[in-house]
């Protein structure tokens, strides 16, 4: 048996913290961890924020970012250990035999240099190719990769092409000096969920034809399934299961990856409209100041009441939008909004303060939507202060009701947010909504930030409150597994325009509208094959018409 | 104290005498402001701590005086310029529109000019007396002021958390002193130790160019002023008040920085 | 038309603008203050026949917009008026003086921004090391040192005590070149140090920020050496921000002048506009503000024109 290409041998890296007003100190966040990737092989990373995924990958290159590091064990790459190695031997590593793909390819690439001249410049100075060579080959990779004029696109700047393309560029970047090993790091995560299937068949692809070895790291399992060969679960810095992606999607034995596997698949009975409906928007119609084109054009949707209205759709969709003509923040240019049968006011300074309670908003960045100077106590009681007058010991028990009911309980009450973990902070969020007693609540992409494992909490709670208290969401999302869990209406929302409509089944089931359609298809699932029956699908479809 | 980092502690230390000596000054002083005790430009001796200035009056009662003259001056110009500038600037971030645009448009122009030489074009009409010393230098500083408070203010508007304020129904009362405010306040003390120097330095270098505090009157720049001929024949003299002026700055400065470095790690948790 | 030219062009429109503004500003801060400006130049105990004769050499009969246009009209055409004091042509005096002025900031810029670079560069390559910690307390102390402390210390210990350069600046036509460069040597260093404190320390901060972006990250992780990560990825980006630091720099040295004219007594606008507020003489403040004024809005606004010049997003629109 050969030496496989990536041998990690209890590997250990540390960081140095700056906690506020201690002195700095040194923590772990690799507890040592091994594993062998053989050549053209793609191992998956997998784990939520704060799992040393890309930490590991990034060690790949004997590389660690800030202040992080290597403190331990051993990396071997074709057969040498680099973490032995001198700066020089590294830099010869670097760039030629194992090179990196990061999320966010629009900070990546340097915005004073054209992408070609970026794309070959590890290919030229590691001298693998000549300056042709490395041209010819990056324009090859262009073509492979789908990107639209592969002959000229490098000769534009990086801000002349879009997100997706980018990334697709960087991908290039790290193929064209033909490495051994490319490290993928979340290269799809920012991107719009009917781009990131292009962009990872393109990938994946790229990967096969190339005969390339990868590592792939991200956080979304259905994802990693449908390019690794095997995948890695890891957890607060520690191994948690290490096999084949059929073993780990299809039989998992841990509990962590039990979960992370059956993620989102709360079931979620639609139920049918009951009375009145307590939000009726008609024929909405808003811009910005200073643009010159609608953001939303003539959208009309209800929501009855104990019910959730979920507003799907991709960046600019004018979802978020819509949430903001409602809360009267963005007076709409035309159309009409009944709430609980009164007609609001466009404005928000001219609702009455009935309106402003019993219409509630929760924030997807549950950090800046609460007052760091304030405590949960103060957070949550000041809705109960302001609308219903509670004083002293009444509102304090009032709290502490509402802290038991997002299952924080007492003993969060003098906390400050910086104390809180992230679903904990979104739980207080939802207290302080709750607390106004309200008729609707507005949910912007409030799961979106969260670890699916931690989001998947939060949800569970919002369905159970709305038994509880008959409250009625409007929930915006780009997630359609979140759509899938807790809708009861549907309304899919494209370039500022209502698409599709209609009760949940109805909008999920065929017969579907192109958008709807690409959208629906496009969103990853948890099984093997998955990315090749979709694309195969459409190349079928396209076929036929 | 223990909480404290060892530069900020010196930077309160001798921020702390100053102020002692210059509110006590009557007290401390051996002798009378304007006095003639001695010879002209004695050297330092029992009787003359810091020898005496160019006219024979005691150096060390002198700076003690001057001190009081200039931190007074300093404090009260920079108390002036917090209150106009932050009141102003935090109006501007909250209501915004054109009154925003109008106060911000005003304050770029007077900050195209440059500071010194804008309190030299109006002070070459004015009679130079402390109130309006104060007044000049604390209109003019106060732009500062509005720029930071109203940057750190707009800043604060956007955050969700005063967005929820609004959509709750809050007064603007309750979003500028509830909300904002406490987020506020350290970047906004920090910078009053900031504009505190910059008026020591500010008033000092107007009395030394004989434009500030009018004699017989003592403050630091003037001290300088006075004694800034023996330079030439090697007295010192000279060099004490400017002294006192740098340490007195570095002390400042000590502070502040500690402040704003309290400011920023805040951000994270509550330290 | 090209849209970084439409913006460079409207910033130039802009910074005439502000100018106009500020002309305005700095006639306004000397007529149209509460008391009779004729009363504080000549003080309390003038006669009202000598308060009359004033009133009426400065002008204040007529109205105030009329005086201040006909003022502007005259500058722009390069005629300052006559100064109170010595009834000279102002313009004249001034040129020689500006020039003197100019002689002194070249100098002080020739030696401070390459410097400050340098040491900028220095506090980013050992960073939260000593030479980057003892820059920034070095810079620390000398932001809070006024400048005619930093004069009079050099002037005592460098040219009393040591005799090594003059401590008095004076300059004339009949001196040679060296001559005069021995004659600014002090000032010269004065000026270097105070405006190095800040250039160095904003440098630092500019350099920071580009050395932290991730495509910094990436070139690195192309395996290039420090100085080709450094030459090919962070200069280009580094340029503007930079060369906005270096002039919103030569603005400040242009206002430490005044101070450092003054204790050195070197014959440059600065001295002379410092002479003539204390002799209230109205005209010669107004110009010198005016040329002040000037210099310091050009120099902001050349930084401005530079920093879009310099983005490659506004150079290849999309």
């Amino acid at each position: 048996m050969s030496e496989p290409l990536l041998k990690v041998r209890d590997l250990k890296i540390g960081a140095t913290i700056f906690p506020p007003g201690e002195k700095p100190r040194d923590i772990e966040i690799v507890h040592g961890v091994s594993f062998d990737l053989e050549r053209g092989k793609v191992l998956g990373l997998i784990g939520e924020s704060g799992a040393g995924k890309s930490t590991i990958g990034l060690a790949s290159m004997a590389y660690g970012r800030g202040g992080v590091k290597l403190t331990g064990g051993e990396v071997w790459v074709n057969g040498r250990d680099i973490l032995q190695s001198k700066l020089g031997d590294i830099r010869a590593l670097r760039g030629a035999e194992v090179t990196y793909v990061s999320q966010s390819a629009a900070a990546s690439f340097n915005p004073a240099k054209k992408i070609m001249e970026q794309v070959i410049e590890a290919a030229v100075e590691q001298k693998k190719f000549s300056r042709n060579e490395a041209e010819a080959r990056a324009r090859t990779l262009f073509a492979k990769l789908g990107l639209p004029d592969p002959d000229n696109i490098g000769d534009r700047y990086p801000h002349q092409v879009s997100g997706g393309q980018l990334q697709r560029c960087m991908t290039a970047l790290a193929l064209c000096p033909e490495p051994d090993l490319v490290v993928f790091d979340e290269p799809t995560t920012a991107l719009d969920v009917t781009t990131q299937i292009d962009v990872l068949m393109a990938i994946k692809e790229a990967i096969k034809d190339t005969g390339v070895a990868a590592l792939y790291i991200t956080h979304d399992l259905a994802v990693v399934a449908q390019v690794s060969d095997d995948i890695m679960v890891l957890r607060m810095g520690d191994m948690v299961e290490y096999g084949s992606v059929d073993q780990i999607i299809n039989n998992p034995q841990e509990e962590y990856t039990k979960a992370l596997v059956s993620v989102r698949s709360i079931e979620h009975e639609e139920k049918t409209p009951n009375s009145d409906p307590v939000l009726k928007v008609d024929g909405i119609s808003a811009r910005y100041k200073g643009l010159t084109h609608d953001v939303l054009s003539n959208v009309s949707v209800e929501l009855h009441p104990g019910q959730t209205l979920a507003v799907v759709g991709e960046s600019g969709s004018g979802k978020s939008t819509l949430a903001r003509v409602i809360t009267g923040l963005l007076p709409p240019r035309a159309g009409e909004i009944s709430f609980a049968g009164r007609t609001l006011s466009p404005e928000l300074a001219g609702r009455s303060r009935d309106d402003l309670r019993e219409l509630q908003m929760i924030y997807q960045m549950a950090d800046t939507a609460m007052n760091p100077r304030q405590t949960v106590g103060t957070i949550i009681g000041r809705p109960l202060e302001f609308y219903f007058g509670l004083r002293g010991a009444e509102k304090r028990k009032r709290v502490i009701e509402l802290l038991d009911e997002i299952e924080l309980g007492e003993k969060f009450l003098d906390r400050y947010p910086a104390e809180l973990s992230g679903g904990q902070k979104q739980r207080v969020c939802i207290a302080r909504a709750l607390a106004a007693k309200p008729k609707l609540i507005i949910c912007d992409e409030v799961t979106s930030a969260l670890d699916p494992l931690v989001a998947d909490g939060i949800l569970k709670l919002l369905l159970n409150l709305q038994k509880a208290e008959d409250v009625a969401y409007l929930f915006i999302t780009h997630d359609l597994a979140t759509v899938r869990a807790i809708s009861d209406t549907i309304a899919v929302m494209y370039q500022g325009n209502l698409q599709r409509y209609g009760s949940k089944s109805e909008v999920l089931s065929p017969p579907f509208d192109d958008y709807t359609d690409l959208l629906l298809s496009s969103v990853p699932e948890m099984r093997l094959g998955w990315l090749e029956s979709v694309v195969a699908n459409r190349k079928m479809e396209s076929a036929g018409n | 104290m223990k909480n404290i980092p060892i530069s900020a502690q010196i930077g309160l230390f001798f921020t702390g005498i100053y102020f002692f000596m210059a509110i006590f000054a009557p007290l401390i002083a051996p002798y009378g402001v304007g006095e003639i005790v001695g010879d002209v430009w004695e050297p330092a001796s029992s009787s003359y701590l810091l020898g005496t200035d160019n006219i024979g009056r005691d150096l060390l009662s002198r700076m003690i005086y001057g001190g009081r003259t200039t931190i007074f001056i300093a404090t009260a110009g920079t108390l002036l310029s917090f209150v106009i500038g932050s009141i102003l600037g935090f109006f501007a971030a909250v209501v915004g529109g054109w009154a925003d645009q109008l106060l911000s448009r005003f304050v770029d122009l007077i900050m195209s000019i440059p500071t010194l030489i804008f309190a030299l074009v109006v002070l070459s009409v004015m009679p130079v007396t402390i109130p309006i010393l104060i007044v000049v230098m604390g209109l003019l500083d106060s732009t500062r002021v509005y720029r930071l408070a109203r940057a750190v203010a707009v800043d604060i508007s956007v955050m969700e958390y005063v967005e929820a304020a609004r959509l709750r129904g809050e007064k603007t009362g309750w979003i500028i002193f509830r909300e904002i405010l406490p987020n506020a306040l350290s970047p906004l003390i920090a910078e009053m130790g900031l504009r505190f120097i910059f008026m020591v330095l500010f008033v000092s270098t107007l009395s030394f160019l004989g434009l500030g505090v009018q004699p017989p009157e003592a403050d630091w720049g003037g001290i300088v002023k006075e004694n800034k001929e023996g330079i030439v024949y090697g007295i010192p003299a000279a060099l004490i008040p400017a002294f006192a002026i740098a340490t007195l700055a570095i002390s400042v400065n000590l502070v502040a920085d500690w402040v704003l470095n309290r400011t920023t790690s805040l951000k994270g948790g509550r330290g | 038309m090209h849209p970084v030219i439409a913006l460079v062009a409207q910033r130039f429109v802009l910074g005439l603008l502000l100018l106009f503004a500020a002309s305005a500003l700095i006639f306004a801060g000397t007529m149209i203050l509460p008391g009779d400006v004729a009363q504080s130049i000549l003080g309390q105990s003038a006669t009202p026949e000598a308060l009359e004769n004033m009133r009426r050499e400065l002008g204040l009969n007529e109205p105030a917009l009329q005086r201040y246009f006909s003022w502007l009209f005259n500058a722009l055409q390069g005629d300052l008026g006559t100064a109170l004091t010595n009834g000279r042509d102002i313009a004249e005096s001034i040129s020689k003086r500006l020039g003197n002025t100019l002689f002194l900031a070249f100098w002080a810029a020739l030696i401070s921004v390459p410097l400050a670079i340098f040491l900028g560069l220095l506090a980013v390559r050992y960073k939260d090391r000593w030479p980057d910690k003892l820059i920034s307390a070095v810079t620390l102390a000398s932001i809070s040192i006024p400048e005619f402390l930093i004069g009079y210390v050099l002037m005592f210990f460098i040219s009393v005590r040591l005799g090594w350069f003059p401590s008095v600046a004076m300059v004339n036509d009949s001196m040679s070149i060296l001559e005069r460069l021995n004659a600014i040597a002090l000032p010269v260093t004065v000026l270097t140090l105070v405006v190095l404190a800040h250039m160095m320390r904003m440098t630092r901060a500019a350099i920071l920020n580009v050395m932290q972006s991730a495509y910094i990250e990436t070139a690195e992780l192309k395996g290039l050496s420090s100085f080709k990560v450094i030459y090919r990825h962070a200069f280009p980006n580094a340029i503007a921000p930079i060369v906005n630091v270096v002039m919103l720099n030569l603005a400040y040295l242009v206002v430490g002048v005044v101070v450092i004219e003054v204790v050195f007594v070197y014959p440059g606008m600065g001295q002379y506009l410092v002479d003539h507020v204390s002799k209230r003489d109205v005209p010669v403040v107004q110009a010198c503000g005016l040329i002040f004024a000037a210099v310091y809005i050009g120099l902001n606004m050349l930084a401005d024109i530079i920093s879009i010049l310099a983005n490659p997003r506004l150079r290849h629109p999309k």
